[in-house]
Formats: C-alpha cells, structure tokens, sequence
C-alpha cells in the first residue's frame, strides 16, 4: 500500500522553478531514496511531504500530495498533527539546549502528556529504538549538546520517534558523521523500517545502495528516474542515470 | 633607518595618544567615585548609618532637622519594580512577536518608533506625563492629586520599554533557525516553539534587557521629578512622593552645610545601587558569552 502520493508536484522559489512535475509513490514500511547532483530539488521535495517549506517566503506550490489517501495541501489541514505524524531529521544534528531527557520528551509534552510514569516509558523506548539507550542512559539530566554529533543525530531520530509518526524524513542525516557514526545511523535506519515508512536523501550513493528499497534519481528539479533500488543501480533505464551514478556527473 | 626609527616615533607617538584618551574615561570613573565617597562619608557618619538609612523622616529645612532617608530608598525601589512589572511583560510580548511573527513592514516601522521612544528627553517624557496622565489618575482614581507614585511608575514603564524590546530581540533573533524547525517538525505550532524553544535559548539575553530597564528606571531623575509631586512622604501609590534621583536634584541648588553633605550620601547610595545593577548585567553577560 502506498503511504505517500505525490502527483504532478511543481514548486517555485519566487520564480525559480525547484521542482518539476514530480509523480512518485512510497509504499508502506520501505526505505526510499532520494538522490542527485546538489541543487537537483531532492531536499525541496523531502521538505513538501511535511510541509517544512511553508516556512520559506515566496514559495508556490501546485500539484497534489496525498499522504494516507488525503491531501496535504488541502486548506484547513492540520499541519502540526501532519507534522506528529510525518517526522524529520535534519542534515546537521540539531538537539535542543537542554537535557538528553527534556529532548525526548519535548515531542510527546507538547501533544500534552504530563504524567511522569508517561514520559520516562516513552524517553527510554524512543531512546532504545533509536539505539543510544545504552550511551545516555546514565547522562539523561546533562545538557544534549554535549554528546558527539553522532549522538546528537541518534539523539535526534530518538527525539522524532517519541511522538509516534508513520513515516520519518531524512535529509542527509549523515552527511556531518563520520564514518563509525554513519554505519551506526545506517543499521538504525535499517532496523527502523519494520515499523516506520522512511524517506532518505542521500548524496553518497552506495548508503542508497545498502539501505533503500527504492531509489529516485532527481536532476535539474526533475524525477529522472524512480524505481528498484537494486534494478536502478544495475540496469538504470536511463543514460542520465547511468551517468550519475557511475560518476560521470554530479 | 632613519625611516624606520620615524616611523617607531609615530607608532609610539599614536600609543601614547591612546593611552592618555583611555585613561581619561577611566580617571572619570574613579574621581567620581572617590568624591562621591569622600563627600558622601561625613553626613553618614554625623547623622549615623541607621538614622540615615532607615529613618523614616526627612525634614532637611526644619528647625530641628532631620535626615531619614528610607522613603526615597523605599519609593525608588518600588517604582522601578512597578516599572518593571509593567514594562517587562508589554515590551516582552513586544519582542516576541517582532522579532518572530510579524510581517516585515510592519516590523521595519516599529522598529523606527522604539528607536524614536528610546531618543525622546526625559522632560517631554515627564512634560507629557504632567499633562495628560497626572489629571488622568485624578479623575479616574478619584484623587485629590494625579501626581503620584503611580504616575511615576507609568512614565517609568513606558521609558524602559525601548530598551528591553530591542536588547530582547536582538537576542531571540540570535537563536539558531535549525532549533525552531526541529520543534515544528514535531509537531509544535509556531507559538509552542517560540515560548518552549526560542524564548529558553534566548534567556540570558532577555535577562540582560530586564536589568538594563531597571538600571535606566532607578537613575531617571526628570520625568519623575515633574509627575511624582516630590513631597518626602513613605511610598504610597496614590500619594506625592520623591526618589533618591529626586531628593537630590531638588534640594541641591539652595543646599548648605549637613544638608547638602547629606545629598552627597544619597547620590552615594544611588551609585552603590547602580554598581549593584551593573555588577547583575555582568553577570547575565558573561552567561549569554558562554551561551548558557
């Protein structure tokens, strides 16, 4: 079953055309990725699907995007409760400034649970699916910034499974990791879509290769290709494909 | 060589020009203080620390004179308190919704008016307060006199407004986008992330504003002298009273002898007030450094 449609989704900066009659479907409970050169519209997409680019003066949107059968864009959406239920983590780790604890439980304190017993079952769920439990678990009082940043990214993923959504958003959660923190983030990423749809905009192409179920390849604010992960990076279907993912471009 | 040792000659020369311009400003600060001290100490010590500080009575011109100065202590701290609980909340929300939620132009223009608050004299403050809301609290408290505690507060609270706006801006604007997209991807609305995120990231800065408004309500001397009715009496909201600002501008210019040695104890006292002041906002400042 598909989770998220996007149909016919055009998107402008004022009059600068980001995104191109985009037609993608997400099934449920897979990872799919979302890859191209820097600037190609994969990040302008990922923000359409949570609504984060309404915070952007200037932007335009046409087209549909249904998520669960109905559209986002419709008006009198809810978009915080569309925001609860499709959650995000960003490029760079951002934690709040202040404890491991409060981070967590900001998400499910907003949506208005209070009772203690609550939150510290949530915190340490959301803490052990985000597989940092173990690190933080003696820490949880000390301010968040002081973990490394490959904490604070799991720390964050932690903070964005608290309050319980159905599809989580990736942009480039790696990207400011090194390479231990990566493989950790990517075994997490993994193990999580057992019960999370997960979209992922990746820039290293074999992280798509590893993770993804499907993978779309933007360019120029156009989907190129979408498909297989495995058939795409095997038999791409097209010669712009091809071309960047050997590496020819981009 | 000889180019070389001229150029040194300026180099030093420049230096000591420098130097001399510092100390200036720091030679400022300390002559006023040990004058202050040395002028303030003998009053003190004729009249005695306790009568000085805590008597209740001021009566410089009486036969019998009497120096207490507790109501001017007591009518400066409540009127800058008052000030502050009436200030800080309008010009608060103020900077809140400036510096997060309001449309640009709208912006641009009250940023132009608080600029234009902050650089208005202090008598046309008081000249206004004189006016317009002196006769006001008359009427509409049913008084004998408007020209009270309560009208000085006003004028207080409306003179702080400026500063604690802009310096509480400045640092809600400092807090970093990516916190408050973090709180809206959750699921917050915008007001939950400005009161839950931005405005706990922003809370030395804000800090810094609220002792800055107390530190300009406490020396305000003008416009309270003109709204406050200047009579020596314990504070009382609705009665004629007089600040430790005002105590001394109003006695100084026909003072003598203990009279005007007093007054010189009381601007002491002001300035160990406004040394404590400065010491709080060093204190906040140092915190937003380490951006606690």
């Amino acid at each position: 079953m598909n989770i998220i449609t996007a149909k016919d989704l055009c998107l402008w900066y004022d009059t600068l055309q980001a995104l191109k009659n985009i037609d993608v479907e997400i099934p449920e409970k897979t990872i799919t990725a979302l890859i191209g050169p820097s600037g190609c519209g994969k990040s302008t997409f990922l923000k359409t699907l949570n609504r984060m680019n309404d915070l952007i003066p200037g932007v335009k949107i046409t087209g549909s995007v249904c998520y669960q059968g109905k559209e986002i864009y419709a008006p009198g959406v809810d978009v915080s409760e569309l925001r609860r239920q499709i959650g995000m983590v960003f490029q760079k780790p951002n934690p709040f400034p202040m404890s491991v604890y409060d981070n967590v439980a900001y998400g499910p304190r907003t949506h208005g649970i209070t009772s203690r017993v609550k939150l510290n079952e949530i915190v340490e769920r959301s803490l052990r699916n985000a597989v940092i439990w173990d690190e933080v678990k003696d820490r949880l009082r000390k301010n968040a910034l002081g973990l490394s940043g490959g904490q604070q990214q799991r720390l964050c993923i932690a903070r964005a499974l608290a309050v319980e959504p159905q599809v989580l958003l990736m942009d480039e959660p790696t990207s400011a990791l090194d390479p231990i923190s990566t493989s950790k983030i990517e075994e997490l990423v993994t193990s999580l879509k057992e019960k999370y749809t997960i979209v992922i905009v990746t820039h290293n192409m074999q992280q798509a290769v590893r993770i993804s179920d499907q993978t779309a390849f933007f360019l120029l604010g156009e989907l190129i290709e979408y498909g297989n992960t495995e058939q795409m990076f095997s038999k791409p279907k097209e010669k712009r494909t091809e071309g960047y993912i050997t590496g020819r471009f981009g | 060589m000889a180019i070389k040792s001229k150029k040194k000659l300026v180099e030093n020369i420049i230096h000591g020009v420098f130097l001399v311009l510092g100390l200036v400003t720091v030679g400022c600060v300390l002559l006023i203080t040990v004058y202050l001290i040395v002028s303030g100490i003998p009053a003190i010590r004729e009249i005695g620390l306790i009568d000085f500080l805590f008597g209740k009575e001021w009566a410089s011109t009486a036969a019998e004179p009497k120096y207490g100065i507790l109501p001017f202590i007591l009518t400066s701290i409540y009127g800058t308190a008052g000030a502050i609980v009436i200030g800080v909340p309008i010009g608060f929300f103020t900077a809140v919704y400036l510096a997060k939620q309001a449309p640009t132009k709208f912006k641009a223009v009250m940023e132009s008016a608080i600029s234009l608050l902050a650089g208005i004299p202090s008598v046309v403050y008081g000249f206004v307060g004189m006016m317009v809301l002196v006769p006001g609290i008359r009427k509409v408290f049913n008084v004998p006199d408007g020209a009270s505690l309560l009208a000085a507060i006003i004028v207080l609270a409306v003179m702080i407004l400026p500063s604690i706006i802009k310096v509480s801006m400045t640092a809600l604007e400092a807090v970093p986008k990516e916190y408050e997209d973090a709180s809206l991807a959750l699921g917050a609305t915008p007001v939950e992330t400005y009161f839950r995120v931005s405005v706990p990231a922003a809370k030395s800065g804000i800090a810094t504003a609220v002792v800055l408004g107390v530190g300009r309500a406490i020396g305000e001397a003008m416009a309270v002298m003109m709204v406050s009715g200047n009579a020596a009496n314990m504070p009382s909201l609705f009665q004629s009273v007089r600040f430790l600002t005002t105590a001394v501008s109003s006695e100084m210019a026909y003072s003598s002898g203990l009279q005007q040695q007093a007054l010189f104890s009381i601007a002491l006292v002001l300035f160990l007030f406004i040394m404590l002041i400065n010491a709080t906002l060093n204190f906040f400042l140092k915190g937003q450094k380490e951006g606690t």
